[in-house]
């Protein structure tokens, strides 16, 4: 992962092995830098959701508010 | 760096056996949050229903009791009155509390008995296939009910919120659902609001949640929460129905 830059506002992690690939936190994710990751499989047997370019993120939560499987942290940088 | 969003110590870390998407995860998620909010967690003691949320007593982590199906409410009746100085809560679907366990709820909210009730409202039976519920909408396909609901047959879908805010002993009453971050934020609010309820003593109070399942509503996670706006809200208003203010 790069290195916290300035413009940078938000940072979340995947718990990534309790992801159902469900897509609702793809669906809530305001900047969409959400997808599911279609060429990897987790050890639930899902495509776990990713985030594509984390400098957009705005650390706004969304994504971690709509997960029913507590699988994102949220940190404000 | 500020952490804005982390896992609640309300919740153990066991994964649960929900279907991808269901909504009853980010329900229990805020029961959790809610509970370590109110520094609760340590005295509360749920009372797990039959349904989906039969294993819930393996996902909050504070002491869990099993009731027989639609009785949550009478196993929460006699924790209360034995352990008093405890918090005790309900966790119940609809299958659970609006069809067997009519009676138990009713009762225990005419009593005005100092519980809090979590009820989960997905328009169907969820754990045993996907049988029509009380609350299964007019026109909506279940395994019993192949080509929809039939008013004519079944009569129209219970409202229990506006049902039990007509009793005495119910003092908070609301209902809300979980399908964006707006929603998920309202119906924490909904739930603290109805725990505190209890904890001040003043009787009664149940949060119902519009709920999504996507299995046996056979949508994807994301068609069922676009499902459940377009038609149980209209059929099933949100908002509160009764609070402490409004009663005395
Ligand atoms: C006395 C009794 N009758 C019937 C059943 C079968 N049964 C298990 S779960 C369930 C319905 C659950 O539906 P709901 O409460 O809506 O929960 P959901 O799975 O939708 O969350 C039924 C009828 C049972 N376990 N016990
Ligand atoms: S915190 Fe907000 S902006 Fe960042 S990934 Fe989640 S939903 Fe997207
Ligand atoms: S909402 Fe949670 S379980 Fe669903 S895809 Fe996103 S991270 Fe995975
Ligand atoms: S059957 Fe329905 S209510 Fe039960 S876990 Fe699956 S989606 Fe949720
Ligand atoms: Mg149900």
């Amino acid at each position: 992962m790069a290195k916290a830059k300035p413009k940078i506002q938000g940072r979340v992690t995947f718990e990534e092995d309790r992801c159902k690939g469900c897509g609702l936190c793809v669906n809530a994710c305001p900047v969409n830098i959400i997808s599911l990751d279609n060429n990897k499989i987790n050890a639930k047997g899902y495509h776990p959701a990713t985030v594509t370019d984390m400098d957009k993120c705005i650390a706004c939560a969304s994504c971690a508010l709509m997960c029913p499987d507590v699988v994102i942290t949220v940190e404000r940088l | 760096m500020a952490i804005v969003f982390q896992k609640t110590r309300g919740l153990t870390d066991v994964e649960t056996h929900y279907c991808p998407g269901c909504t009853h995860g980010i329900v229990h998620r805020l029961v959790g949050e809610v509970l370590e909010e109110l520094g609760v967690l340590d005295i509360a003691i749920g009372v797990a229903p039959v349904g989906c949320a039969v294993l819930a007593y393996k996902y909050f982590n504070c002491d869990m009791h099993e009731a027989a199906h639609g009785r949550a409410p009478a196993v929460a009746t006699g924790i209360k009155r034995v352990h008093p100085e405890n918090f005790v809560f309900t966790y119940q679907g609809d299958g659970d509390l609006a069809s067997i366990g009519t009676a138990e709820i009713v009762h225990a909210a005419h009593r005005g008995e100092k519980i809090s009730t979590i009820f989960i409202n997905n328009a169907i039976y969820g754990m045993t296939g996907g049988q029509m519920a009380p609350t299964t909408l007019v026109g909506q396909k279940a395994t019993t009910a192949p080509y929809g609901r039939d008013e004519a047959h079944c009569g129209k879908p219970i409202r229990i919120a506006e049902m039990l805010a007509t009793i005495d002993g119910a003092k908070f009453v609301e209902r809300v659902t979980v399908t964006s971050p707006a929603h998920v934020r309202k119906a924490k609010k909904a739930i603290k609001e109805c725990f505190k309820v209890q904890i001040e003593g003043k009787g009664f109070g149940i949060v119902e949640v519009l709920s999504t399942c996507p299995t046996n509503w056979g949508l994807t996670p994301t068609e069922a929460l676009k499902w459940l706006e377009d038609n149980m809200i209209p059929y099933y208003p949100l908002g509160n129905f009764k609070r402490p203010e409004e009663v005395e």
